[in-house]
């Protein structure tokens, strides 16, 4: 599969139902991982760099035979080198790869699974980063599943590990088990009652981060956070996963509980904000990214109390991603200005929200 | 939240600055931030971060000898040195945990609490490490029930303990028969 359809494709995760999905929009597992006999990717040289890339382009090949990992379809390397500026911000707009991989030195590669659950990036950071996402609040079933590939990885490529450090990685704050769980949540209803701030300023005390949806140092556009783990050395993966869903399960419950706070006291407001958002989606003709955003939580918060109906509620995490400046010029097949953006993504919003019925009272 | 620069837009970003010890919370739109330079809207380095504590003597305690970057040995694989880590936050091979082990515990017990890592083993190790770390954990649970006179228990622990020894040493029990006689 080429990356440009790759890129114009909604996976298939996106578009199931999951546990907690109301709330609860990806769980993703990454594992950091590095090579014992080469120096770490910020010191190898361009011919090292090209030499383990060719090594993964083997380990790949051995992997798709792999009875667990070929479920999700071929997985196919890509050398970021061959793929346009555009398509890796629409990359990094899917989640499928990090900035730092998008803008960095040569000899980095990409590998992606058929159905995108399973990716690894290649001479990031680290030589590997091997990732599962899901949809819903599925930490461990996708701990699990990284846990394989990495398992078939190792088959032909020797990690670096230390019994006392565990995996070796660049950044000693990766180090250990390299796992790092993510979870991106739409908490509309704490935000509009003020309370995320301290709900989320208590997950730092237990050992949790909060970030904006494109990782680090990005802002929270649309209600939407992730949440992660901070420590990697002296807990068992297991211990770590549960941990993280066990805080997530908590933020539901509170997103909840504020959902039906406004459904009880302030119904006829709520009607009103999501009737206008919804209006203002489908009939805008120039629309910018951060009003999109704004809007398109508040209708995804609409399908989720009922105000609106006849729309999948996975419509909102699609358009999320396919409102993004990167996605839009992906699909118009050229660069485009500010203005011509603004227009096809209100054209993108109008085709999506008008199929579906209008709103209930 | 308004933005307290400009009064218009909502706040989104929200800052605890720590100036001589003094805790400053600022709350601007992304705009004005932008503008007044309060954030940079690059990545955030982890590694810029690491490097600060590193410098600013955070990581090491009052107790503690904060490790001379020119005493440190250079890493021979990779050539990087601690003076290296410290400004970049990276290591520069697998060697190189070996070469900073005692510079960096200190920081791995700051960032994780731990310098032991408990979790995953790749499978060629995997059978070793799971017995050695099985038998630390019995060891510890055998003096416990030394200590409270409970030697029945004591004993099945101690049982155990010795296979355990045994898998390691490849079967040869001879020498570590002395141990428990």
């Amino acid at each position: 599969m080429s990356i440009k359809r790759i890129l114009l494709d909604i996976p298939r995760w996106m578009q199931g139902e999951a546990e907690e999905s109301d709330i609860v929009l990806s769980s993703r597992v990454r594992l950091a991982r590095n090579m014992v006999d080469l120096p770490f990717p910020h010191l190898m040289t361009a011919a090292q760099a090209e030499t383990f890339l060719q090594r993964m382009a083997e380990a790949v090949q051995y992997v798709n035979q792999d009875d667990l990992i070929s479920q999700h379809g071929p997985m196919v390397l890509y050398r970021v080198a061959d793929i346009t500026n555009l398509e890796r911000q629409a990359l990094v707009e899917k989640h499928l790869i990090s900035p730092q991989l998008a803008t960095g030195g040569q000899n980095r590669g990409l590998v992606i699974s058929e159905d995108e659950v399973l990716s690894v990036m290649i001479n990031e950071e680290d030589h590997l980063r091997i990732q599962c996402l899901f949809a819903g609040l599925q930490l461990e079933a996708a701990w699990q599943l990284a846990s394989s590939l990495d398992d078939a990885l190792e088959n032909r490529l020797e990690f670096a590990f230390q019994e006392q450090e565990g995996y070796l990685t660049a950044c000693p704050t990766n180090v250990g088990t390299g796992l790092r769980a993510s979870v991106m949540m739409h908490i509309p209803a704490l935000v509009m009652t003020k309370q995320a701030e301290r709900i989320l300023s208590a997950l730092g005390k237990v050992g949790l981060v909060v970030r904006g949806i494109y990782g680090e140092g990005t802002q929270a556009l649309g209600n939407v956070i992730q949440v992660s783990n901070q420590v990697t050395l002296g807990q068992v993966e297991g211990e770590i996963v549960a941990n993280l869903t066990a805080a997530v399960k908590q933020i539901v419950a509170q997103e909840q509980l504020a959902r039906e706070a406004l459904m009880t006291n302030n119904r006829i407001q709520m009607a009103d904000r999501i009737g206008r958002a919804f209006g203002i989606l489908g009939n805008s003709h120039v629309i910018s990214s951060e009003e999109a955003v704004r809007l398109l939580s508040d209708v995804r918060l609409g399908i989720d109390l009922g105000f609106i109906t006849g729309l999948p509620a996975s419509v909102f995490d699609q358009l999320l991603v396919q409102t993004r400046p990167g996605y839009l010029q992906v699909l118009a097949g050229q660069e485009l200005d500010a203005l011509e953006r603004d227009v096809r993504r209100a054209q993108l919003l109008q085709s999506k929200l008008r199929s579906g019925d209008n709103m209930p009272s | 939240m308004q933005c307290e620069r400009c009064g218009e837009r909502p706040a989104t970003v929200h800052m605890t600055r720590i100036m001589n010890n003094k805790k400053e919370q600022i709350h601007l739109c992304a705009q004005c931030a932008r503008e007044q330079g309060e954030l940079n809207f690059e990545p955030f380095s982890v590694q810029s971060l690491l490097a600060g504590l590193l410098g600013s003597g955070f990581v090491y305690p009052a107790f503690e000898q904060k490790p001379k970057p020119e005493s440190q040995p250079i890493c021979q694989n990779c050539g990087t040195s601690f003076a290296d880590f410290t400004h970049t936050g990276r290591l520069g091979c697998a060697q190189c945990y070996e070469t900073f082990r005692e510079a960096l515990n200190p920081l791995l017990r700051r960032i994780h609490g731990s310098v032991y890592h408990t979790g995953k083993v790749p499978r060629c190790l995997g059978r070793q490490v799971h017995t050695r770390r099985g038998l630390a954990e019995l060891q510890e649970q055998l003096q416990r029930f030394i200590e409270r006179e409970e030697y029945e228990q004591a004993a099945v622990i101690r049982d155990k303990i010795r296979e355990l020894k045994r898998e390691l040493s490849g079967g040869d029990d001879s020498e570590h028969q002395k141990d428990f006689a």
